[in-house]
């Protein structure tokens, strides 16, 4: 059925400036990056920046905003209109509220650049109080979620018109993933929704004479730990339900694919404490109670490890690989986007076992606010997943455009620097953070770093450098495909890939909402609801705001 | 249409299965061990304090070392934009120094270099963590979070003698 469904042009236009303005954020807030691994390396070259750019730290408040906010939220809506309307064959239910949605998405960044740009509001992305940004950040950061959620409620109705029409069908597996990837991040939001709307926004307004900062924490990561997993999940739907056809296989488990994404609704929220482990304010048993249900969300994502092999296992032996390993050899390597993924779900290995060690409760202790912790991230959100994007943008952006790809070769090439200029930036980042090296810091004006981080130091800019040239040779390729004027022809099928086993054969209760609903609530409640009940009650808006950059 | 209700999973992926809850209960195991057997503790929420006049009033009015009995300190730390007070302590080997910190102003840091004290300092809260120190050398506490333009340059020395 899949075969001959196509999505209209209106459509994916509008899945187009999704991408546009995603790729736009991630190629200004990317300009920061390798300027701080330089920084790193001792040659500084913010004096030069003025007066455009006040400091490190609004430089640095860019590339978190921008990159991990704006480009993922903005890619992560496109792509899954895409995943939920050509999985389940049917258009949007209601495009215009899905439109609405869009546009205020784009007023909110709008309204959050502005006082970026102005370094009003250099409080990083994570913009933890009593540093107080000028209050349309906090207004414009509010309308991009809202917006994504009004996106979202799109989306419910469109899967409910199809229920109405396919009765005891199994919801298909991309249409399937991607409902539960945005219930996950509506139900995770609420954490900012609550520090934004109750503390942040009327405090910065002058409304309120303070905020509490570890509230105002306790809020964040309800939202900050499921916010990863906003992010990957997309990837995941690609990992499982298009990867495998581009590689030539199939889906090794429906079912248990099905499982992992469950799991993921139910795990992703409840663990927000794990970010707090050194918090003063958090008592600690709570803080081992996150860290164990952190242990359990892990499993979710071993199942993915092993279905993702599987499935590529069988595909490449379908191409002919042979021995225990032949297969890997056997993938299709020159397709770009297939190599963008497979390199991606590489470095995610690294960045999984540098996760554990990260929730490993008293562990932390070694690596909180460390140089480790932005070594261990770029390895996750900045190559598990803008890796995996941009090997899906490899095919989508040709299939809205109708445009080939420009140069599939480079593009093949862009994966590989990348991943060679990860290897040396975040293996360099995390040894120089169990050295003892800070985050958020520009290391070059610190008087106090020992002789031994510099060798390290250095190899942060090196891998800064080559990290940067594959990140614009991407935006190049991208560009030139789309912008092209006499380009080939594409006739580009969305990958969609076949289970092994009839999904029709995955047991009804994978394809229930409601048991899972209900679980996922009262797990939260059971996780959070003591704790949040005592930090509200014992609230105390006694920091006023401070503008200290 | 088939309406087969059970689950098939594959034998490898069954094993591999219990290969991870099996690793994962390890792991939980040892931190706990690790926590609450060998005593290496995060912090838990001890007292709270009015960042507006902690500067003035109580403990952290006059910041510094208190000993409590011969090799036993409590060190009252105040951070604020952008330094640590004190900004240097000294103690003997083999102290244990129990650290009571907060903040005056924004969020800050403390590591305490080549040891595993580290913890977030939010204004309104008491940081509370103890360790005993035995090799003497001078450890720098440097500032972790960051707390403005001039993050980079905010720390302090302990020098343990
Ligand atoms: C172009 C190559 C890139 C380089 C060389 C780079 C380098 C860096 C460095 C050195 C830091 C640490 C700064 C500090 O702690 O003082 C950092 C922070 C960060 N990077 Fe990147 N980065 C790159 C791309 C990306 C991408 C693609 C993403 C996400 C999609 C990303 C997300 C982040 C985030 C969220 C932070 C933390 C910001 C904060 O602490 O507030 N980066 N980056
Ligand atoms: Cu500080």
């Amino acid at each position: 059925m899949l075969e001959n469904y196509e999505l209209s042009p209106g459509e994916k236009k509008f899945i187009g400036w999704h991408l546009v303005f995603g790729i736009l954020a991630l190629s200004i807030g990317s300009l920061f990056g390798p300027l701080q691994a330089f920084e790193h390396a001792g040659l500084d070259l913010y004096p030069y920046l003025q007066p455009l750019f006040k400091s490190y730290y609004q430089g640095l408040t860019l590339h978190g905003v921008l990159n991990a906010l704006v480009f993922t939220t903005f890619f992560i809506t496109g792509f899954l209109t895409l995943t939920v309307t050509y999985g389940l064959t049917r258009p949007l239910r209601y495009p215009k509220l899905n439109a609405v949605g869009f546009w205020m998405m784009v007023v909110g960044l709008v309204t959050t650049a502005v006082p970026l740009l102005m370094d009003e509001a250099s409080v990083l992305y994570t913009f933890y109080p009593p540093m107080q940004a000028h209050w349309s950040f906090y207004l414009g950061l509010t309308l991009v979620v809202v917006g994504s959620w009004v996106e979202g409620w799109g989306f419910y109705y469109t899967y409910y018109a199809w229920r109405q029409e396919n009765k005891g069908v199994r919801t298909p597996f991309i249409s399937f993933s991607s409902l539960i990837t945005m219930v996950m991040w509506q139900i995770a939001t609420l954490g900012i929704a609550a520090e934004i709307l109750t503390m942040l926004l009327p405090w910065s307004l002058g409304w309120i004479d303070g905020a509490d900062p570890q509230l105002a924490r306790t809020y964040f990561w309800f939202t900050g730990h499921p916010l990863v997993y906003f992010w990957l999940l997309p990837a995941y739907i690609s990992w499982y339900g298009m990867l495998p056809k581009q590689a030539g296989g199939k889906l090794f488990s429906d079912s248990l694919a099905r499982l992992a994404f469950w799991l993921f609704l139910l795990l992703s929220v409840p663990l927000g404490f794990h970010h707090q482990f050194v918090d003063p304010g958090v008592p600690a048993g709570w803080k081992f109670l996150h860290a164990i249900l952190t242990y359990s969300v892990f499993l979710p994502s071993m199942l993915t490890a092993f279905t993702v092999v599987a499935s590529l296992e069988y595909a490449g032996r379908q191409r002919g690989g042979k021995g225990l390993l032949g297969w890997i050899r056997a993938l299709p390597w020159d397709d770009p986007s297939v190599t963008a993924q497979l390199l991606a779900a590489i470095l995610f290995v690294f960045g999984g076992i540098g996760g554990l060690t990260n929730a490993s409760y008293n562990v932390n202790l070694v690596i909180h606010n460390t140089a480790w912790v932005p070594g261990h991230f770029h390895l996750t959100v900045a190559s598990a997943v803008t890796m995996s994007f941009m090997g899906i943008s490899y095919w989508l952006i040709p299939y809205l455009t109708g445009k080939k790809l420009w140069k599939p070769k480079w593009a093949v090439i862009q994966s590989w620097i990348w991943f060679v200029g990860m290897i040396i930036f975040s293996n360099a980042m995390h040894v120089v953070g169990l050295l003892g090296a800070p985050r958020r810091t520009p290391l070059g004006l610190a008087p106090y770093i020992p002789e031994e981080w510099n060798g390290h130091l250095l190899r942060v800019g090196i891998g800064g450098a080559i990290m940067f040239v594959g990140m614009y040779l991407y935006v190049f390729i991208v560009a030139k495909t789309a912008f092209a004027k006499h380009a080939e022809p594409a006739t580009v099928e969305i990958p969609v890939a076949e289970a092994m086993h009839d999904p029709q054969e995955t047991p009804d209760w994978l394809d229930r909402w409601v048991p899972w609903l209900i679980g996922t609530v009262a797990l939260i409640l059971v996780a959070y609801g003591p704790q949040l009940i005592d930090q509200i009650a014992n609230i105390s808006l006694t920091s006023p705001g401070f503008k200290v950059w | 249409m088939t309406t087969k209700q059970s689950m098939h999973i594959d034998p490898y992926e069954k094993n591999w299965i219990r290969l991870s809850i099996g690793l994962l209960v390890m792991f939980a195991a040892a931190v706990a061990v690790a926590g609450f057997a060998l005593g290496i503790q995060v912090p838990t929420s001890e007292q709270r304090v009015d960042p507006k006049t902690v500067a003035e009033v109580g403990p952290w009015a006059n910041p510094g070392l208190r000993e409590l009995s011969p090799g036993k300190y409590e060190a009252y730390v105040l951070a604020q934009t952008w330094q640590f007070m004190p900004r240097e302590m000294t103690v003997p080997a083999g102290s244990e120094i129990t650290f009571y910190i907060t903040s005056k102003d924004v969020q800050h840091g403390f590591k305490l270099q080549d040891t595993n004290l580290n913890v977030q300092i939010v204004p309104g809260q008491v940081s509370k963590l103890t360790i005993t120190i035995d090799e003497p050398g001078e450890y720098t506490y440097i500032c972790t979070e960051y707390c403005g333009l001039a993050h980079a340059a905010m720390f302090g020395k302990l020098i343990v003698e």
